[in-house]
């Protein structure tokens, strides 16, 4: 159970540390003038300055908050749920990028509606593939998109 | 008289045969998206606007904008069947909406919301048609510094009216110019910010982080809280809909304030959130029956419907006029005309009059067209809702993966939308606004382009944004806006000294 306000303060100290980076990158490109006006880090340079400012104003303010009672970020139930779409969608990203992106969404609807859903395995597989047969005909044969495809889809001579 | 001649050369465009399917086509996916949970206007037309790469302009244009129309129609059944705001600005069309559904007046909340809708937006768009080229014409004088004001201004109008908390908007909007300038640098073509990592030297595409921050982030959302749906249904009948027609014109002062409150807050960067709750909360303060509000009651539905599309449509007016997004959804359809090899600015009334007069005659048609059809077909809709959740969340990610690949070509894409999923998530449970975001990463190197412009211009000379009446007032303007908040608290508390 973390606070909201925990949160809160590890973005803070996140975001500060890349304004740092950001900052740095744009220091070492050069951000005083020269004849043509401005050097390219210049503008991104006092901007990470802004954000590094606000996160420090932020941090400052949570923590001397810290005696006020704050909301739940999040529950170990909710935490599990959000992992049970987060998780088949970081599995059908890698996926996407073996099998390409219509067997990959075929396996995500399918096995998302079967184990997450708890729906009739037939229903999930039909479903499955009825969504992933029409997204590659409106996609790649009616509107001339292309995504990433894999070895099925060169069976069938794409 | 001009405006309406070039009104009727925009109809010339828009009526042919492909484009009045395509009219329907977005019409319909539109009010599937924003009925959908964990969709709704931003994201649906984000991920759908890979759909029309191939398209010429005018047709893309034509049905993007149809997917809005649909999707701020589609959002109202949701809030008023289900008390489940598709859209935030939504929020307070539940108030008086779900309680008349529970009385079994569905159908008359359900007309009353599409109407007002359909008159907010008519309002918006007559104002669109008569000042936006108007406003065109006098910002063709406009150089850089004058540009970069209006930059600044929007920027500034968001810290300092925003209700979020200010260094959360700050860094919201920060974040968003810094990712803007990430790779080529547009002036000198130096590589900036991107670590020797090949993969950002196109930079980060603003769609692919809208996708991830709105679509993706929202299932997220959308699962961590379990939405049980339960709705009412509804069908509507010509009966209903004449009643609610003839009542209507009681309110007509509550219809005008709204849209006037719309039209405003569209324009400026407000939004259509505070447009919808400031509709409401009005109606009510001038209300002689001030208590049956939330009860049920059909001027509580007028309201914020007629607020929130005039918004929506005026959002529209300073993105054609200026290339300034008023909303976020204005703000991907500013993302869409890049791609399609516009130049969003005063420069488009002029060199692409097809393009801005098909899109001002197609918001005419499409708002009339999209009324007709969501009155009629409310219970095929409403239906959708009963899909399971687990069916609809997969192809809702299969949609935002394949809207990010599309855009570039490019598996990095997939990644980066999945990040900005996970950071989309965090923000909006702390309450970092996204909007700024949105605006920042999408406006981010054209306000950068137009300050270097004018530093090189002036010398390095930062009295150029007070060097004429014109830009000194705009960039006064802005820095009274960002320091707004502390200049009312300081007058608030020197006014009772002074008197």
């Amino acid at each position: 159970m973390t606070s909201n306000r925990a949160v809160d303060i590890v973005v803070s100290l996140a975001l500060l540390a890349f304004a740092a980076l950001l900052g740095y990158d744009n220091w070492r490109t050069g951000i005083s003038w020269d004849a043509t006006g401005p050097q390219p880090g210049y503008f991104p340079f006092y901007l990470a300055l802004i954000l590094a400012g606000a996160c420090v104003y932020g941090t400052v303010k949570e923590i001397l908050a810290r005696k006020e009672p704050s909301e739940t970020f999040v529950t170990r139930e909710q935490f599990a749920r959000v992992l049970q779409v987060f998780l088949p969608t970081l599995a059908f990203c890698l996926l996407t990028q073996w099998l390409g992106l219509y067997v990959a969404s075929f396996l995500l609807v399918a096995g998302f509606m079967a184990w997450v859903g708890r729906i009739a395995w037939w229903k999930s597989l039909v479903t499955g593939l009825v969504f992933a047969v029409l997204m590659f005909v409106t996609f790649e044969i009616a509107f001339d998109v292309i995504m990433p495809k894999g070895p099925v889809e060169a069976l069938f001579g794409h | 008289m001009e405006a309406f001649s070039l009104l009727l050369y925009g109809f010339g465009v828009l009526l042919t045969w492909k484009t009045l399917a395509l009219m329907m086509v977005g019409l319909v996916l539109g009010i599937f998206v924003g009925v959908l949970p964990g969709l709704g206007g931003p994201n649906g037309v984000a991920i759908l606007l890979p759909l029309t790469f191939t398209m010429d302009p005018t047709s893309a244009i034509v049905m993007l904008s149809c997917i809005y129309w649909g999707a701020l129609f589609g959002g109202a059944i949701t809030s008023i069947l289900f008390n489940i705001p598709g859209e935030a600005w939504s929020v307070a069309t539940t108030f008086d909406g779900y309680p008349m559904a529970q009385q079994g007046r569905a159908a008359e909340a359900l007309t009353a919301a599409f109407t007002s809708s359909f008159i907010g937006s008519l309002v918006a768009v007559l104002l669109i048609t008569f000042l936006a080229p108007g406003i065109a014409s006098f910002a063709l004088r406009f150089g850089p510094p004058e540009f970069f004001a209006v930059y600044l201004l929007t920027f500034c109008s968001f810290v300092g009216l925003g209700r979020e908390e200010k260094h959360k908007t700050i860094i919201s909007m920060t974040l968003g110019l810094l990712l803007a300038g990430v790779g080529m640098d547009t002036v000198s073509g130096q590589l900036r910010m991107v670590f020797g990592w090949s993969e950002l030297y196109r930079g980060i595409n603003f769609l692919v982080a809208v996708i991830g921050l709105f679509g993706i982030s929202e299932i997220l959302l959308t699962m961590e809280e379990r939405l049980a749906l339960r709705g009412h249904a509804a069908a509507i009948s010509l009966r209903v809909v004449l009643k609610v027609w003839k009542e209507m014109p009681r309110y007509w002062m509550t219809l005008l304030r709204s849209s006037a409150i719309g039209c405003w807050l569209g324009i400026t960067p407000g939004g259509a959130i505070a447009a919808s709750f400031m509709g409401y909360n009005l109606a009510k303060r001038f209300s002689d029956d001030k208590e049956s509000f939330g009860k049920g009651r059909i001027e509580g539905v007028f309201a914020p419907e007629t607020a929130a599309h005039a918004s929506g449509t005026a959002a529209l007016l300073p993105m054609l006029a200026l290339g300034i997004p008023g909303s976020g959804t204005a703000a991907i359809l500013l993302g869409g005309l890049m791609v399609w090899g516009l130049n969003p600015g005063p420069l488009l009334f002029v060199e692409h009059k097809n393009f801005v007069w098909g899109l001002i005659a197609s918001m005419y048609l499409g708002n009339l067209v999209g009324l007709v059809l969501v009155l009629t077909t409310v219970p095929v809709f409403a239906a959708v809702l009963r899909v399971p959740f687990a069916a609809i969340a997969p192809m809702i990610v299969v949609s935002c993966a394949i809207g990010a690949y599309a855009i570039q070509n490019a598996m990095f894409d997939i990644w980066l939308m999945l990040l900005f999923g996970v950071v989309g998530y965090v923000f909006k449970k702390i309450g970092i606004p996204l909007a700024p975001f949105t605006l920042a990463l999408v406006l981010g190197s054209r306000a950068e382009d137009a300050f270097r412009l004018s530093m090189i211009g002036a010398g390095g000379d930062l009295r150029v944004f007070w060097s004429n009446g014109l830009v000194g007032t705009i960039t006064t303007l802005a820095l009274v806006l960002l320091f707004w908040p502390l200049i009312s608290a300081g007058w608030d508390r020197l006014r009772p000294k002074l008197t």
